[in-house]
């Protein structure tokens, strides 16, 4: 089996000079769920923003055997799907529907699948009667609900999270950590919430200072203590 | 992340209506300036009236929405994007007076930081931005939206028309003064500028309907809609009719005369013969023997030389100081 | 260099600039080693600011005219003779000039904006009588710029991961009218959140304090090696100016 992300000596430099990431290396198979952790400014967000071409930087990238560069941005942002932290950034739209819509309207496909495709990813969420909402009255846990939504609306094989659970409150982080089991992509998780990761997630990939620290099975790296203290996570 | 650094278009990229420096004459940049400053005089004081302490709180993270908010573009064909102003949508949102200080803010520091606009015009891009492109706002918005009486899409259609008439009035003003300082035909500026902003107007107007839109299904109660305009609004709707009159009246007939208006051709006139008058205080010698355009140059060749005898010195010095200070440090 | 001195004479610089007729060139030399001469002594490296100033050149196409058309006399000839082009020596001097005259302008102001602290600029301008609640909402607006910025940042990053192509050869993209009106959106969401973000700003001023009134400055007094800058800048001013009245048009 191919693996469906596969990232090999990725560096990167933010413009300011700041060098964020330095010859990262990961690879995620179809239907892993894959926790990445480390420290605030450890690099999770840049690395996350390189898997759909959001940021670019030195080294290989491949999705689902596509070679990331300028020509394939368009397939491989229909084959990776990125939920952002603040679901607020992500929901520009009058109403739900038309949030979710997006994605789909914008690959140019037809009304009905449109809808079809909104009302299955609302489904998914669990959010089908709100699609006449306005996102901005929505609970943080129903925001990141439709946030996710706006992504499956597009049909994507893997979707990478960023802090899912950042800010939500326990019921509502429950019910998120379930709604991800449910999901059945492939998943690269970022996140501080150790409890997601023991649940969620078979493999995690510790980042530290841009580099990748530890990449193995979750229930051994959760409980190396030495380890997590190492690299701020304890 | 910061956003400055990001290859994002904005903002190093001027905008088609920041006027540099050395476009505009003299005399109209000084007249704009002077206008500028006296409307955001006014500004100033009628919002510290109605807002009290919340005035610079409010303006200055609004200001920073609607400068933030240009960055945001669609992309139009293959490499051009449009953007926003928000004048209209400033206008709509906060009323005409907190607008002009709200876009008076992002247009100077545009200028200052970004030299998005020249300094010396800074007093014309403020007119044509945050005075022409508000009151017109203003105008259009409240009179649409009378027309609408209160019905659903009026919102939505007053907001385009306002964005639309902001940016193409504001293009009409800019090509005038362009005009009325010889570095542009009319015939050509005011056309040109006024073509090229009824399209970019329509970007403008689906983003502020957008914007809108999306305000309406949010915060029904932060859009005016059908109130009555405070007393002290009612000054603004007419300067905003005012200013799209007059615009749009000269703006044809200046084109329509290839020489020009007549009297910019007077002004030009008047600027030579002033000139002249300068020219003619300073005698054919100044220096008995030899004449001006000699002793031009000798005067040129003495100022260059100094120039590079202080660069020289300056550089110099400023290496002494800092092997002082190194020495210092050791 | 205190940075009202750099504003007034970065001020005077380009007026004095302005002022001077086209055709000037000896003039024009000269303030351009003088602008140069600055960035040499500004220590941010003359490639970094001549770069920049290029950034002012494509409204130079607004003057393009005036090679066609400007003062007279124009001299008209026959191309391929059927096109008519006319050509105007006068015009095309002052083409020029303003193309030279813009560029000098745009490389002091990338100077002074360069070379000058935010904060430092502010004050300078609280100091030379701009009016303080105006300085005090700049000030504020600085403030937030950034974080606000990074917001539509984030906004448009999220944007364009959903900006995708389907499988197939359909156009993607959806209509320009639609992509408008989203970004609209972006922009009306923007500005909710920044209402927002004012009130608690004006909470915690207000917990600190605030009453509306900006602290007061106390007047820094000017050293003398900026009072010697500002009155040798005031009169090589001067002397640029007389040099291009005497030289131009």
């Amino acid at each position: 089996m191919e693996p469906i992300i596969e990232v090999e000596g990725l560096s990167y430099t933010y413009p300011d000079g700041k060098q964020a990431l330095h010859e990262v290396g990961l690879r995620v198979m179809p239907g892993e769920k894959v926790a990445l952790v480390g420290a605030n400014g450890a690099g999770k967000s840049t690395l996350l923003l390189h898997l759909n071409g959001v940021l670019s930087g030195r080294g290989r990238i491949r999705i689902d055997g596509h070679e990331m560069g300028k020509s394939t941005l368009a397939q491989i942002r229909a084959l990776v799907g990125v939920v952002f932290q603040n679901p607020d950034d992500q929901l520009f739209s009058p109403t739900v529907y038309e949030d979710v819509a997006f994605g789909p309207i914008y690959q140019g496909l037809d009304q009905s699948t449109v809808k079809e495709r909104v009302l299955q990813a609302l489904a998914a969420v669990h959010m089908a009667d709100h699609a006449d909402r306005n996102p901005y009255h929505l609970s943080s846990g129903e925001k990141k609900r439709i946030a996710i939504a706006t992504v499956l609306s597009m049909q994507p094989k893997v979707l990478v999270f960023d802090e899912p659970t950042a800010g939500l409150d326990p019921r509502a982080r429950r019910e998120l950590i379930q709604l991800l089991g449910e999901l059945p992509q492939t998943m690269l998780i970022a996140t501080h919430d150790m409890g997601l990761v023991e649940q969620l997630t078979s493999r995690t990939v510790v980042l530290n200072q841009g580099r990748v620290t530890a990449d193995g099975s979750s229930a051994r790296i959760l409980h190396d203590e030495a380890l997590l203290l190492a690299n701020g996570l304890r | 992340m910061s956003f400055l650094t990001q290859p994002m278009g904005r903002p190093l990229s001027p905008s088609p209506m920041h006027i540099p420096d050395g476009f505009l004459s003299v005399a109209v940049s000084i007249v704009l300036w002077v206008i500028s400053v006296i409307v955001l005089g006014i500004a100033l004081r009628k919002t510290s009236r109605e807002l009290g302490e919340r005035e610079v709180p409010l303006m200055g993270v609004l200001a920073a929405a609607i400068f933030a908010g240009q960055m945001l573009n669609f992309s139009v064909t293959g490499g051009t994007s449009g953007h926003l102003l928000g004048a209209a949508l400033a206008t709509i949102l906060l009323g005409p007076w907190a607008a002009v200080l709200v876009m008076t803010s992002v247009v100077s520091v545009q200028a200052l930081l970004f030299q998005d606009g020249g300094l010396l015009a800074l007093g014309a891009n403020i007119f044509n931005m945050a005075v022409v492109g508000v009151f017109v706002s203003h105008a259009v918005y409240t009179l649409v939206q009378r027309l609408a009486n209160g019905r659903p899409w009026g919102v939505l259609v007053a907001g385009f028309a306002a964005a639309w008439c902001s940016i193409f009035v504001a293009s009409l003003s800019c090509g005038l003064q362009l005009a009325l300082s010889g570095t542009s035909p009319a015939n050509i500026a005011i056309p040109a500028m006024g073509g090229v902003h009824a399209l970019i107007g329509i970007g403008e107007g689906a983003i502020t309907v957008g914007a809108l839109g999306f305000l309406y299904a949010a915060r029904r109660d932060l859009l005016p809609i059908g109130q009555a305009q405070p007393a002290s609004n009612r000054s603004v709707l007419v300067g905003g009719g005012l200013i799209t009159l007059v615009l749009a009246i000269l703006s044809p007939l200046a084109s329509a005369h290839p020489d020009g208006l007549e009297w910019v051709a007077e002004q030009h006139g008047f600027l030579e013969r002033a000139q002249g008058a300068l020219y003619n205080l300073i005698p054919d010698y100044v220096m008995p023997g030899i004449p001006n355009d000699q002793l031009a140059t000798i005067a040129a060749g003495i100022i260059g030389a100094v120039i590079v005898f202080g660069v020289a010195y300056g550089i110099a010095r400023a290496e002494r100081l800092t092997a002082a200070q190194e020495a210092a440090e050791r | 260099m205190d940075a009202r001195v750099k504003i007034l004479l970065a001020l005077a610089f380009i007026l004095s600039l302005s002022l001077t007729p086209p055709g000037a060139w000896p003039a024009y030399v000269l303030y351009l080693s003088v602008a140069l001469s600055a960035a040499l002594l500004s220590r941010l490296g003359i490639g970094f600011v001549l770069k920049r100033a290029l950034l002012a050149v494509p409204f130079v196409l607004a003057a393009l005219p005036l090679i066609f058309t400007g003062p007279p006399p124009i001299h008209s000839s026959l191309l391929f003779q059927s096109l008519r082009i006319s050509f105007s020596p006068a015009g095309a001097e002052r083409f020029a000039s303003i193309a030279v005259k813009s560029w000098i302008s745009v490389q002091v102001a990338i100077l002074l904006a360069a070379t000058t602290r935010f904060p430092d600029l502010l004050s300078a301008l609280k100091q030379l009588r701009v009016p303080r609640q105006f300085v005090a909402i700049v000030g504020l607006m600085w403030r937030y710029l950034f974080v606000i910025g990074d917001e539509a940042s984030r906004m448009i990053h999220a944007r364009s991961s959903r900006s995708a192509a389907a499988a197939g050869n359909r156009r993607s993209g959806g209509s320009l009218w639609w992509r408008a009106r989203v970004t609209g959106g972006m922009a009306g969401g923007l500005f909710l959140r920044s209402l927002e973000r004012s009130e608690r700003v004006y909470a915690a001023m207000l917990s600190r304090g605030y009453n509306g009134e900006p602290p007061a400055l106390d007047p820094t007094p000017l050293s003398s090696g900026d009072r010697a800058a500002l009155i040798l800048g005031g009169v090589a001013v001067v002397t640029l100016l007389l040099l291009g009245l005497l030289t131009g048009r």
